[in-house]
């Protein structure tokens, strides 16, 4: 049981790949990883991935920004130094708050936006010099790859997934 | 097909009956003569004496109206000023405060609330260089002739206000329905039928506007100014200036033509369309559903110049005085939104009634980001609006939200938070979106904020700073409401809620996000 050794099937459909993945997840074998040329529309519900949080991440950092930006121009045009420009009330942030708006709504989406797209990034360790993790080359153009942990009988294994309609399927030991 | 339900009948009628009660209740208790005014005013003064004007108390008890927050303001200051400087400079100073007062709110001011100004600016004057008797008296025979006006105004505009909003709503239906139609979409198809029952409204209540219209006219009321006697007429007492110079446009002639004309095109359209539709059951081609996409088209330019229009003639033209260029968007998207919450609420009935088994929650989801998404393209254009004019404070056209911030404070901001704030917050969560209660709760927000949308928009310029959502106002808006009711679930049962041989309704069943 403790072989690092891991099974690619390979296929040339998203559809087939799509009852692979089912009949997969069926038969109780553990998928590490799936690699598609294009997103597949509804792998992540067959794979039984969690949904992702990132939409959640990304209203938290919007409140964020709202609240930096409000601190911002509080701290700058009425606590600091509130000057009389062009006779715009400057005696309370609520008196001059229409002024502000633009900023305000434009850092919140500034703050939503960037970092969840960093967050995006960190997630899925993607960064300049990064190595390419692709097992098999054909993965970006037009093959599908589902990578399967061998636990017990590994013939059994490679005869299930060549039922599976797979072109291809090899075995690779892991390291 | 479906049965209207014989709940939802008594339901419509009783809220028809209520607000036909209401809607009397407001014109007998509305004035009839100054003499009723006096009466209304001395009560008033009985019941909030002194409490409002404290720091001008010793020289205002004859004030004939509580003064504004900005006003009074002035006043204080005014007295100390008069406390503290010499006579010469103290001349000078209320001078000039006068003038302010008067550049800011009376020189172009929507006209009621101009006459309003004027009054209280002349009182003010009057507590300074003690009036003569008679001048106070005029003073105050023209303050209670313009509140007469104002309370006379009431259930009118009332009426007018839940009269228009609810024909609107049909129309932001069949607005949606128009779109949906031309965009081709693949979701919206099991929708069409619920969207023309909507519209089955447009026809009824296109025929009670019309004759308010023509009532408004015939003088019944006083809800546009720039109908009244001699307003164009040079060396009348009412004549003016700024409304004689737009008398090309506001006539009334010129005025009921095009009112006639839009709700004639609209008409046509919707019947049209739902006879094509219907057509297209029966049909063994698609030339009914391309004729219907052809005329959907035409009607969406006709719609969009003959809405604009429409927002000048029937609302802006309350207040004859202010302009604002975004003024048809920013109707537009009230009622847009209005048309598609409806349609959402009603098709969310119908499901739980188990009369639309082909809709899912994911057309509900696809509903609920149209009135999210509209909601804050509204916020979007009422901010722009105000903003803009906020900004640059040029007193001909700040005067529109000054007096909406000074008298109607809470529906002001609170129709923000019932059409913004609340949306975004509620309808940002797309398994919110999926959920019949939230969508529900969400809906019925959005619709209560955009008739106070309404409201807003037409009550400063008609009644003034006597405004209240009393009896006249829920009456009216229970008798529409109801007759909205029974016209549109009465249309719902004379066709299959589902299109037969629309191309794209196989498309529609299946649709899932």
């Amino acid at each position: 049981m403790s072989s690092n050794k891991v099974i690619y099937a390979i296929y040339n459909d998203d559809d087939v790949l799509m009852d692979a993945v089912k009949k997969t997840r069926a038969a109780h074998h553990h998928i590490e990883e799936v690699f598609t040329p294009f997103p597949v529309h509804g792998l992540d519900k067959a794979m039984g991935i969690a949904p992702t949080r990132l939409a959640i991440c990304a209203f938290i950092y919007g409140l964020c920004g709202l609240s930096f930006a409000t601190w911002m121009m509080n701290n700058i045009m009425i606590s600091d130094w509130p000057q009389d420009i062009g006779g715009k009330p400057s005696f309370s942030y609520i008196q001059n708050m229409p002024a502000f708006v633009p900023v305000m709504f434009e850092m919140t989406v500034f703050f939503a936006a960037h970092l969840m797209v960093i967050t995006f990034y960190m997630r899925s360790r993607l960064w300049p010099f990064k190595e390419a993790e692709n097992p098999d080359v054909r993965t970006t153009d037009d093959h599908f790859l589902m990578e399967v942990a061998v636990k017990g009988n590994e013939d059994d294994m490679v005869a299930f997934f060549q039922n599976t309609g797979a072109v291809e399927v090899k075995v690779i030991e892991k390291h | 097909m479906y049965t209207f339900s014989s709940k939802l009948k008594t339901l419509s009628i009783v809220l028809m009956i209520l607000g036909i009660l209401g809607i009397g209740y407001g014109f007998l208790n509305a004035p009839k003569n100054t003499a009723d005014v006096e009466k209304i005013l001395k009560d008033e003064e009985a019941h909030h004496g002194g409490g409002h004007h404290e720091a001008a108390a010793e020289s205002t008890h004859e004030m004939p109206k509580v003064l504004s927050a900005e006003e009074h303001h002035a006043a204080a200051q005014h007295e100390e000023a008069t406390h503290e400087v010499a006579e010469a400079a103290k001349d000078t100073a209320s001078v000039k405060l006068l003038d302010t007062i008067s550049v800011d709110s009376t020189k172009v001011a929507v006209a009621p609330v101009e006459e309003e100004h004027h009054a209280e600016a002349k009182t003010a004057h009057a507590e300074e260089h003690h009036l003569t008797a008679a001048e106070e008296k005029a003073h105050h025979e023209e303050h209670v002739n313009h509140v007469l006006h104002q309370l006379q105004n009431k259930p009118w505009s009332a009426l007018y206000v839940a009269c228009i909003f609810v024909m609107l709503i049909s129309l932001g239906a069949l607005a949606f329905y128009a779109i949906q139609q031309v965009a081709q979409a693949g979701w919206s198809p099991v929708l069409f039928r619920v969207m023309q029952g909507i519209t089955a409204y447009l026809p009824v209540g296109s025929v009670i506007f019309f004759v308010l219209l023509v009532l408004c006219g015939l003088h019944y009321n006083h809800i546009f100014v720039w109908m009244a006697d001699g307003v164009t007429e040079k060396g009348h007492e009412n004549y003016d200036k700024l409304v004689a110079a737009k008398s090309g446009y506001l006539n009334f002639p010129f005025w009921i033509i095009r009112a006639a004309i839009f709700l004639i095109g609209w008409n046509l359209y919707r019947y049209f369309s739902r006879k094509n539709c219907l057509a297209q059951d029966e049909s063994s081609d698609n030339s009914f559903y391309k004729k219907n996409f052809n005329i959907s088209a035409m009607f969406l330019v006709f719609f969009i110049v003959t809405e604009s229009i429409m927002s000048w003639d029937w609302i802006m033209s309350v207040d004859p005085h202010w302009f604002s260029t975004l003024f048809g968007w920013y109707v537009f998207a009230s009622f847009f939104v209005s048309g598609i919450t409806t349609i959402a609420l009603v098709t969310l009935y119908l499901k739980s009634k188990g009369y639309l088994e082909h809709v899912n929650n994911s057309h509900i989801h696809d509903l609920a980001k149209f009135m999210f998404g509209i909601s804050v393209f509204w916020t979007y254009l009422w901010f722009s609006q105000f903003m803009l004019i906020w900004y640059a404070d040029i007193p001909e056209e700040v005067t529109y939200f000054w007096t909406r911030i000074e008298l109607y404070n809470l529906p002001f901001f609170g129709a923000v938070v019932m059409n913004f704030v609340f949306p975004i917050l509620i309808l940002i969560n797309s398994d919110f979106k999926r959920l019949t209660w939230i969508v529900v709760m969400a809906g019925i927000v959005i619709l209560f904020g955009h008739y106070v949308d309404f409201f807003n928009m037409i009550m400063p310029g008609t009644v003034g700073d006597r405004w209240f959502i009393g009896i006249p106002e829920i009456g009216s808006l229970c008798f529409f409401i109801g007759l909205f009711l029974l016209v549109v679930f009465t249309a719902l049962t004379k066709a299959p809620l589902l299109p037969k041989r629309n191309p794209f309704i196989e498309e529609s069943k299946h649709f899932h996000y």
